[in-house]
């Protein structure tokens, strides 16, 4: 049974198509970082799985309809939406009390390791503590939940560098094995690359590319070359072209690496560089 | 099902500290009050209370300072849950901690039904509570003035109805949450939907209907009918008259049992709540 599995998923809010037409697979045990540009669509797509909008066409998550058994799927389904969702009159005490009390997959000793590891105390209150200490409160209750699934939406939005690496950090370190899985989405991608197992780039409500990274590395190549071989490099069809520093950085789809090796210093894209060529291309077409 | 419910409506306490914390300050005030008032009136009130021939009377005199107290506390846990009630539904989605209360495994009716639990079982059973300690509490004390100021508590004790009052008081307590019930039903519904402004949105439209009625039709009936839900569990649940209310014989039970008014109010309850449970599935932070 995949973990995700949704079939023209669809939602739209009056005219505007948030979401339009998603077919996603996601199995068990993976690492899944969603792209896209502001209104892609990628919240609301979370939230269709995570339950929380009815939405058209068909999706299961581990085997159940969100929609209509979110009660119960939370007890499997872990989410952490942004920094500023845990109730501001919260104790941390308090929030591992009550988890403890409503979650059966919740363990409190752990909360408590996780907790005291970080910098916040156990009688603050959430509105006291900065930020990131609220990020740090809020994985430490996440982490202690043995949950099959979660789902991380902009986790790390507004945090200092320092607080992003801590977080990705631990979640791989003290939370992630093969049995979990994670989807994430997220504008500082480059941060995350090497945690990912697939991503997938949304656009205008609609997968425009969705790749492993065992494909996306032997599928895409960069190669930075000087003035004088740009012409022979541009023969090999690349997909996108930019200059830095008075050198051309070309990027090819499927491109033989070897050939292209004899050109200039050649090198694995990052997703975000794929994820600017592939979105300038399909903008391009649009116009 | 039951401990998330539990732990939900723990977890409104927490949050909601004023729904305690105000009547427990109209009880302290109360008290404080009629322990003062009690020290200086009592002796005198039930001397002369001794001397009346009126025998109705001559009881009101003597255990009136008992009865009332609890009142004044009764009606700040109704205000109180008004208050509690629209901002319940509300206030989540204003903060956006919706997003971490729906990210845990308790339904929305759990949800909806814990908070409902608020205004319909914890506070009556608080405000009872406190009424019944604020009677024992007056009790012992008026028994000690009127012993040391030589008066004799025994006028007092023989009054004083120890087995009928708490449950006049736990009577008075169920007849008005019922009778209330509507009242908070609607609050939590507006409190579910409203995008901005609940309290605005929960009185306009009995104000507009009011009005329109009054100026189309010239009736005033939809007003009568607000009046009626306010002060309408007094008038139907009791038989009137004047002093304290203190004994069964006051009680009218089946009258009360069989008025539409409660029948429809409940009616009325339970579908703004069943509403208010599609609503917070569907709604979104604000």
């Amino acid at each position: 049974m995949a973990c995700i599995e949704a079939r023209g998923l669809r939602k739209a809010f009056g005219k505007t198509v948030a979401v339009d037409g998603i077919d996603l697979r996601v199995e068990e045990g993976r690492i899944l970082g969603i792209v896209g540009p502001n209104g892609a669509g990628k919240s609301t797509a979370l939230s269709a799985i995570l339950g929380l909008t009815p939405y058209e066409g068909s999706l299961r998550v581990l085997g159940r309809d969100p929609w209509s058994e979110r009660g119960q799927l939370m007890n499997d389904v872990a989410f952490i939406a942004d920094v500023a969702v845990l109730p501001r009159w919260m104790r941390a005490s308090q929030a591992i009390e009550y988890l403890a009390g409503v979650h059966p997959r919740f363990d409190r000793d752990k909360a408590e390791a996780f907790l005291a590891k970080t910098s916040v105390k156990r009688h603050s209150r959430v509105r006291e503590l900065s930020k990131g200490m609220v990020t740090q409160l809020h994985l430490a209750l996440i982490m202690a939940i043995d949950a099959k699934l979660l789902v991380l939406d902009e986790p790390t939005l507004g945090l200092d560098i320092l607080v992003r690496k801590q977080f990705y950090d631990s979640l791989l370190n003290d939370y992630f094995d093969r049995s979990r899985t994670i989807v994430v989405t997220t504008h500082q991608i480059d941060e995350i690359q090497d945690v990912l197992t697939d991503f997938v780039f949304i656009d205008q409500g609609r997968i425009v590319l969705e790749s492993s990274m065992e494909q996306f590395e032997t599928r895409y190549v960069e190669a930075m070359v000087r003035p004088e071989n740009v012409e022979a490099a541009r023969a090999f069809r690349p997909i996108h072209e930019r200059q830095i520093f008075g050198r051309s950085i070309l990027l090819y789809d499927g491109a033989d690496r070897q050939q292209i090796a004899a050109l200039g210093e050649v090198r694995t894209p990052s997703i975000a560089d794929l994820f600017v060529a592939v979105m300038s291309r399909t903008q391009g077409a649009a116009r | 099902m039951t401990r998330p419910y539990y732990w939900s409506v723990r977890r409104e306490l927490w949050e909601n500290r004023f729904v305690y914390l105000a009547p427990l300050i109209v009880c302290a005030v109360v008290l404080f009050a009629a322990l003062v008032s009690n020290t200086f009136s009592l002796p005198d009130r039930v001397t002369r209370a001794a001397a009346d021939t009126d025998l109705a009377r001559r009881h009101s005199m003597v255990v009136s300072h008992l009865s009332l107290p609890p009142a004044p506390i009764m009606l700040s846990t109704f205000i109180v849950a008004m208050f509690y009630c629209l901002d319940a539904l509300y206030g989540e989605r204003r903060d956006r901690s919706i997003l971490f209360w729906k990210s845990l495994p308790v339904s929305d009716r759990t949800v909806v039904l814990s908070k409902l639990s608020v205004p319909m079982l914890v506070l009556p059973a608080f405000a009872l509570i406190l009424g019944i300690t604020v009677q024992i509490i007056l009790f012992v004390h008026g028994t000690l003035v009127l012993t040391l100021r030589g008066v004799g508590p025994g006028l007092l004790w023989r009054e004083f109805r120890f087995m009928q009052e708490p449950i006049v008081m736990l009577y008075g307590t169920v007849v008005h949450v019922l009778w209330y019930a509507p009242i908070y039903g609607w609050l939590l519904l507006v409190s579910a939907w409203a995008k901005r402004v609940p309290l605005v949105w929960a009185v306009m439209p009995l104000m507009v209907i009011s009005a329109f009625e009054k100026g189309v039709f010239g009736s005033m009936n939809f007003m009568n009918m607000l009046q009626y839900r306010v002060g309408g569990a007094m008038k139907e649940a009791f038989v009137f008259q004047t002093g304290a209310i203190d004994e069964f014989s006051q009680l009218s039970i089946g009258r009360y049992v069989s008025r539409p008014g409660l029948w429809g109010g409940l009616l009325f309850a339970f579908l703004c709540v069943v509403l208010a449970i599609h609503l917070r599935r569907k709604r979104e932070p604000i």
